[in-house]
């Protein structure tokens, strides 16, 4: 490492980026083992992806007669995996977003409504802080602390007879276990969105909130015209976190709703069922209806992964 | 000076007369002022907002809780409804004298400390790499922080696969090296290692995150007095640089060590269902276990318990750190 001094810190080098960090000019020991390291890196990250990615396509003398990370070939390239697979997993894709949608836009309203009452409100420190506590420790109860008595109490709640309208209009019994889902991770979500939104208004100008205050305009006012608009690029980070954590979390779908075979099964839970069952060995399979279950999350973070990533190192 | 100038709903008008009257002597009593006097300026105003999300979150995870602790007292089953005239802590007393519990409980600890120390190690020298002023930084970012967005569900598909006897990617490669091949899943003395390697793989890139707006916040002058002192790379990042690393580190300790007392979603959906493969049952597996495969509902809030008290004894340093630090 002979020459540290001259490629060293990365805010440091900002300076001499042109030279040090310029294309492939100069030979530069240091930057080749960097870039080798990076290189490294991303192997090893697409390495499982890009391996279930090619074994989703092949028929099943095709997965134990090649590489597991060779593409198909002819012979045994098939798309039949994933056509079952979204024979199997298919509704779950609808299951899943009709409570993923719901609760990931209702937490995020809600969280924004905590955190902006706990913020804006003047609430006096010493009774501001242990809230937040609560409302910080709250994002890493695990849900295992808490299943007994959510089963309970969701037995107890006559959810059958309160949405027997529903049913009438020919919706099957099975979907109490979507309402449960959108309630529960409502509830669940709202720790984190608080806490995302909090650092987010805690920024926000006081000056303008000041004056609209001594102008005379109500909490309510405050809100819909000043903090609300102002919003909106946490809204975005929130909604993809939520949406995320809900579309992927199982042990919530475990319980509630119980089993694959249920028409309102989400789709994690249905993916997990594959692995359990005789067709645990057909990987093919196994891959095909994964990518199927990411694909939402994917999408949205490919679209948006700035905001995930501000989400998650928030 | 008064804020309540709400023009608005009815309570507001009654708080500003609250206001007046206090002005004037504080003849009566007004529950509303008081509240705000005592709380804060706009304390009630502001419960339109506050109190049903507070609600909300006391009773689904604080009154849970306590009702789980409750239930962990009685001797429930799971059918009908618990006894809670006759309570003891029975049911702590057979965690301690179940080897599987004991068993669970040395897994969970061994993976929250190595899973955690691991992925910090890799999260770093990764976010090291990226701050380096590369090209394709966000390529980089992007593909390293994409297993972040998969559930635990389907990267089990991809590890079970990737651990696969005959046809796995690992074993494919270690005997094309010269190396036998190796049951990773189904060697007990070898699966909570594989466990935690797929963990890792997943939560790599979220420690590099955390790590990467730590160092983006260090200022530059810090790297360059280094260099004027004539510190070579690794001893500027190793004596400079790392050290001003501590929040990034603590926050991202927290967080990991929570997802790992959670890996219940990875190890479900790995092979087994309820029952984990030997040797990677941990804590938050036999919970679920107990409770809706083999219905000891009381037993499982037990240990669901003790769960809650691990996850506490990581999470309470932590507000009081951020406490310290005017974060809350």
């Amino acid at each position: 490492m002979s020459d540290d001094a001259r490629t060293d810190g990365g805010t440091a080098s900002a300076t001499d980026s042109g030279a040090s960090a310029g294309p492939l000019s100069e030979v530069d020991g240091y930057r080749v083992l960097l870039y080798l390291g990076l290189l490294g890196f991303l192997t090893f990250f697409m390495v499982p992806i890009e391996s279930g990615l090619v074994t989703s396509f092949k028929t099943s003398s095709g997965v134990t007669g090649s590489l597991p990370f060779a593409p198909p070939t002819g012979s045994t390239f098939t798309l039949e995996k994933w056509q079952t697979a979204f024979d199997a997993l298919g509704r779950g894709l609808v299951n899943s977003a009709l409570y993923a949608i719901p609760a990931t836009v209702i937490s995020a309203l809600l969280g924004s409504f905590a955190a902006y009452g706990l913020t804006q409100s003047n609430w006096k420190q010493r009774y501001k802080a242990p809230v937040l506590a609560l409302f910080v420790a709250g994002i890493f109860i695990p849900y295992q602390a808490v299943l007994v008595p959510l089963s309970q109490f969701w037995s107890m709640i006559p959810l059958q007879e309160a949405l027997g309208f529903l049913w009438a209009l020919g919706i099957n019994n099975d979907y109490t276990g979507i309402v449960e889902l959108i309630v529960t991770h409502v509830a669940y979500g709202l720790p984190i969105c608080t806490v995302l939104f909090r650092s987010y208004y805690k920024n926000m100008s006081e000056e303008m909130i000041e004056a609209a205050r001594l102008d005379g305009a109500s909490i309510r006012r405050i809100y819909r015209r000043i903090v609300l608009p102002l919003s909106g690029p946490m809204f975005a980070v929130v909604l993809i976190y939520q949406f995320t954590q809900i579309w992927n979390d199982l042990l919530f779908t475990l319980v509630l709703v119980q089993t694959e075979s249920s028409a309102a099964a989400p789709i994690v839970l249905i993916l997990a069922g594959l692995g359990t069952s005789l067709e645990g060995q057909d990987f093919a399979l196994r891959m095909a209806g994964a990518f199927i279950a990411a694909l939402p999350t994917l999408a949205v973070y490919i679209a948006f992964g700035e905001e995930f990533a501000e989400g998650v190192a928030t | 000076m008064t804020r309540n100038t709400d023009t608005g709903d009815g309570s507001g008008d009654a708080v500003t007369d609250g206001g007046v009257t206090e002005e004037r002597g504080g003849s009566g009593f007004n529950p509303i002022t008081a509240l705000n006097e005592r709380f804060g300026s706009d304390f009630v105003e502001s419960s339109q907002f506050w109190l049903p999300p507070f609600l909300l979150v006391g009773l689904f995870v604080y009154g849970a809780i306590i009702w789980n602790l409750l239930i962990s007292l009685t001797d429930f089953s799971g059918f009908g409804t618990p006894d809670y005239s006759d309570l003891d802590l029975e049911m702590y007393g057979r965690a301690l004298a179940d080897s599987g519990f004991v068993d669970a409980a040395i897994n969970t600890f061994i993976l929250l400390v190595g899973f955690t120390l691991v992925t910090l190690a890799i999260g770093l020298g990764l976010a090291i790499l990226i701050d380096r002023n590369i090209r394709f930084e966000n390529t980089f970012r992007t593909i390293y922080l994409l297993p972040m967005s998969l559930s635990f569900v389907v990267t089990a598909q991809f590890w079970a696969w990737m651990f696969n006897f005959n046809n796995g990617v690992i074993n494919i490669v270690i005997t094309s090296l010269g190396f036998g091949r190796v049951s990773w899943i189904g060697n007990p003395d070898i699966v909570l290692w594989a466990v935690m390697f797929a963990l890792m793989w997943q939560f790599a890139g979220y420690a590099m995150v955390v790590f990467l707006a730590g160092l983006r916040a260090i200022p530059s002058e810090h790297y360059e007095a280094a260099k004027v002192d004539g510190a070579s790379t690794v001893r500027m990042y190793w004596r400079v640089i790392i050290p001003q690393l501590k929040g990034s580190t603590i926050s991202a300790s927290v967080v990991l060590m929570v997802f790992a007392l959670k890996a219940f979603d990875f190890l479900y959906s790995l092979v087994g269902g309820y029952r984990p493969p030997n040797g990677a049952d941990i804590l938050a597996t036999k919970m679920v276990r107990e409770a809706y495969a083999n219905l000891n509902w009381a037993y499982a809030s037990a240990i669901a318990i003790t769960l809650f008290v691990m996850t506490l004894g990581i999470v309470g340093p932590y507000l009081y750190y951020q406490y310290n630090r005017g974060n809350l």
